[in-house]
């Protein structure tokens, strides 16, 4: 990959390392946004793996295989004949709970959509060279890795007395997280998040600062394409979020280590203070997976649609007035804990309000359509389902917000099916349509069409089965993160294992897909997509020069 | 075959559920494949009903008309029917109808939604009151201070409910993870309140009765409070609903609501006999009106 660059003396430096040095020391954001992508296809995989675990233990009533699960990786010396009085077994069904739901956060979809797609194509789309401050981008992305070990290790090191990892669930509620798991295991959790944290902490400041600072000439703010507005709102969500949890996890941290009791009851702490705390960074967090998907869906629409997406200022400033809203309706996680009536009905209203931009999105995108020249594409296809089924997810919050009746509701299976219709079926769909709407830029390779597509339909009735009767289940009253439930559950429950396994399957498919693009070398094209496709990236080569726009774009 | 089955079970029970909003629902405990609420035996949890019900009607008519707008713009306005993209990205007109007419769907909801939350927070005069402890070791202590006080001002009236074991259960042929050793008892139509809170110690815990339209977080150093009118009687069960560690999924509820002489029947009992002996004499008493045949 020779570069027009080497002509210039005073870019000597850009000379780049080559072997492992490229990637190690690499100060390059597409690199960077590479490696942050197969670091987010890994973590996926290791996330996908606990939970179709969890999904065959829960294909039956009683305790099927952890039990014998716990045996062979902590030798824990179960009865495998009395499942029921196995701790170890018990405690690693929560752990699993826990490990699956931080890894897909923090090492699934916040590494791809913000690291990975925001560090490839926000300076292309604006028509900058690179980000702001590359050393910086080096270290937001090696500090992810130490950060995933430390979450694999505290799943090996005492957690409760008899048990192994940290099991109090991604909420890490005190006292369970404190008193609760006095061992290791939860330090090295707090520890994982403080490092990913400090991470898009650091990622956050770059994106900022690129995207007010390195627009190419002409490219107003409100000229960026809305994949970097999404990714805008998103960065400052995490710079205004992470700082509250992290402070958060502090005080956990020195609650369980040195004394404190900012959380001890018995001390004149409050255990709900970790929750206020918790869930103003945890509000904001769901919309920081979220909004990038919004953006990407903006590109992906208006490209296989051949037309300019329908009411731009309106879907920026949606996005906007999301993130804002986003940061005052924390306490609807928290309705059952004893709040006065006053309190709650502020969070119901304020709650509310956020179907109005989502409500602005959605009709937009069909608007985006209307009148277009549709090709179903891969990436198409994963928009539109993606559209569709966030649609659910966003109508049962109209449901859930309502704290009247999410008292019935809280902490059941209702709200697991709620939250995986918009994260797994949101923002997951919209990670693989981006995955396939740029892996040809990208890589320079196209990926075949029948495996895109064979891999979205698989994908699609899968997740559907499984996530589709937790609703039943919720209504029915099945708490959350049981191991283990009333036999009349048992219905619903094997239907929603049927579904994890086929969407393992598509899994599957979609390795299978990136194997088979590499080894066929199909030659892309600089704009395989055709006329809707106006970005900037599309302009450039596939894939893009080493250094791009080294004379900058002017934009009309 | 069985992917086709199952897309045509959802298929169908989407159908029965917007049909029917009492699809295989019962009293007091869960059914198998069931679909929606549990049937309401207070009226908070009457109220949870209706608005679920309207709401699943408002969600499922949205769901539906955009997936019908989505079906008709990808047959309509593909590449193939629609060879030519227009180019407008602006409509005044619409874009204000889908802001303005959301609003109003929301305050539509919002007006219900509030009445039902006030009825469940503002708790109203309580013609009994009963203590609910969340323990470390992951079960529920229920104390009766109405049923008289001890010298240091501890209810005299107070015992623990276990997880009533597989085997036993089994045998009894009451539901494992629902049914516990022993039950709370509570008369019928009475307001009932429930000061519920943790061991100082402890961990949060949530002690709820889905047919009671009640779920309330036991938390250490709170006292929280909720309430319950129940209108029925019969037996009720509910599970802990709060993550609380490696028992979390074992730690049932059992509430069994009696008419009024049968609970000073039970009350007498169990103030100086144990929990257990009052159960039987409860139930015994119970299976002799004929009412406990159905557990």
């Amino acid at each position: 990959m020779s570069h027009v660059t080497a002509a210039h003396g005073h870019d000597d430096h850009q000379d780049h390392p080559t072997g492992w040095k490229r990637y190690v020391y690499s100060t390059n954001h597409k690199d960077i946004g590479t490696m942050y992508l197969w670091f987010a296809i890994i973590a996926g995989l290791l996330g996908g793996f606990l939970s179709v675990m969890m999904r065959i233990e829960l294909a039956e009533p009683g305790i099927q295989i952890f039990h014998g699960l716990a045996n062979m990786v902590y030798g824990a010396g179960c009865d495998l004949a009395k499942p029921d009085a196995c701790d170890a077994g018990k405690h690693m069904y929560n752990v699993f709970v826990t490990g699956h739901a931080l890894l897909m956060i923090f090492f699934m979809v916040m590494p791809a959509m913000i690291g990975g797609y925001g560090n490839w194509f926000v300076p292309l789309m604006i028509g900058a060279p690179d980000m702001a401050f590359p050393r910086m981008n080096n270290v937001s992305f090696w500090l992810l890795p130490p950060a995933l070990g430390l979450l694999l290790i505290s799943m090996f090191v005492e957690g409760p007395s008899g048990g192994f990892g940290a099991g109090g669930g991604w909420t890490i509620y005190p006292p369970l997280s404190t008193t609760g798991q006095p061992g290791p295991a939860m330090d090295f959790v707090i520890l994982a998040l403080h490092l990913a944290g400090a991470s898009s902490i650091l990622g956050a400041i770059n994106f900022i600062t690129t995207i007010f600072n390195m627009r190419a000439p002409g490219m107003t703010l409100h000229k960026m394409p809305l994949f970097v507005w999404s990714i805008l709102v998103t960065v400052f969500l995490l710079l205004l979020s992470l700082p509250v949890l992290a402070g958060a996890i502090t005080m956990l941290l020195t609650d369980r280590n040195f004394g404190t009791s900012f959380f001890v009851a018995a001390k004149g702490g409050d255990p709900i203070l970790f929750q206020h705390l918790f869930w103003f960074f945890g509000h904001p967090e769901v919309y920081i997976l979220i909004l990038p998907g919004f953006g990407i869906v903006s590109q992906i629409v208006s490209t296989f649609s051949k037309k300019p997406v329908f009411g731009y200022l309106g879907m920026a400033y949606a996005m906007v007035s999301i993130g804002v809203v986003g940061f005052v309706v924390w306490a609807h996680h928290m309705y059952t804990v004893g709040m006065d009536a006053d309190t709650q009905a502020y969070f119901v209203a304020a709650t509310m309000i956020i179907a109005v931009p989502t409500g602005v999105k959605i009709f937009s995108w069909i608007a985006t359509m209307w009148g277009g020249s549709i090709e179903f594409k891969t990436p198409m296809l994963w928009a539109l389902g993606f559209i569709f089924l966030f649609t659910i997810g966003g109508v049962t919050c109209v449901v859930l917000a309502n704290a009247g009746v999410d008292r019935s509701l809280h902490d059941t299976y209702y709200v697991v099916a709620h939250f995986h219709y918009v994260l797994s079926l949101g923002a997951v769909f919209a990670v693989f349509g981006a995955w396939y709407y740029w892996f040809p830029k990208m890589t320079g390779y196209m990926y075949n069409e029948t495996i895109g597509k064979l891999h979205f339909w698989v994908t699609f009735v899968g997740v559907n089965i499984l996530f589709f009767p937790q609703h039943f289940l919720g209504l029915a009253g099945m708490p959350r993160r049981y191991i283990d439930y009333p036999e009349v559950f048992a219905g619903w429950n094997q239907i929603s294992s049927y579904g994890s396994y086929l969407s393992a399957l598509g899994t599957l498919i979609f390795l299978y897909g990136v194997f088979s693009a590499y080894a066929r070398k199909v030659p892309a094209g600089d704009n395989p997509w055709g006329e809707g496709a106006t970005t900037l990236e599309w302009t450039l080569s596939s894939p893009p020069p080493f250094h791009q726009f080294s004379t900058l774009p002017v934009i009309k | 075959m069985t992917i086709a089955k199952t897309l045509a079970a959802i298929a169908a029970g989407i159908v029965v559920i917007c049909v029917s909003g009492t699809a295989w629902a019962a009293l007091g405990h869960p059914e198998p494949w069931q679909m929606n609420l549990q049937d309401a035996a207070t009226p908070v949890a009457e109220g949870i009903r209706w608005l679920h019900n309207v709401l699943l009607w408002i969600i499922s008519l949205i769901t539906a008309f955009v997936m019908g707008l989505m079906l008709y713009v990808m047959v309509r306005f593909n590449a193939k029917a629609n060879p030519v993209p227009s180019r407008t990205t602006h409509n005044t007109l619409v874009e204000v109808l889908w802001t303005i007419i959301p609003i109003l769907i929301l305050v539509f909801i919002l007006v219900p939604s509030l009445r039902l939350l006030y009825l469940e927070r503002d708790i109203p005069k309580a013609d009994m009151t009963i203590k609910v402890i969340g323990n470390p070791s992951w079960n529920w202590t229920y104390e009766y201070p109405d049923l008289g006080l001890n010298d240091d001002k501890t209810a005299k009236v107070s015992f623990t409910a276990y997880l009533k074991p597989r085997e036993e259960a089994a045998k009894e042929n009451v539901p494992y993870l629902l049914a516990t050793d022993v039950p709370v008892v509570v008369p019928v139509n009475k307001t009932v309140k429930l000061i519920v809170t943790s061991d100082p110690e402890g961990i949060i815990h949530a002690w709820t009765i889905p047919s009671f339209g009640v779920k309330i977080d036991a938390i250490p150093g709170r006292l929280n409070e909720d309430w319950f009118r129940a209108t029925k009687e019969g037996t009720y069960y509910g599970q802990c609903s709060e993550l609380c560690g490696k028992e979390h999924a074992f730690m049932p509820i059992e509430v069994h609501v009696v008419s009024q002489p049968d609970f000073d029947a039970w009350a007498a009992k169990v103030q100086t006999a144990s929990a257990e002996e009052a159960r039987d004499y409860l139930f015994a008493m119970l299976k002799a009106q004929g009412q406990l045949a159905k557990n």
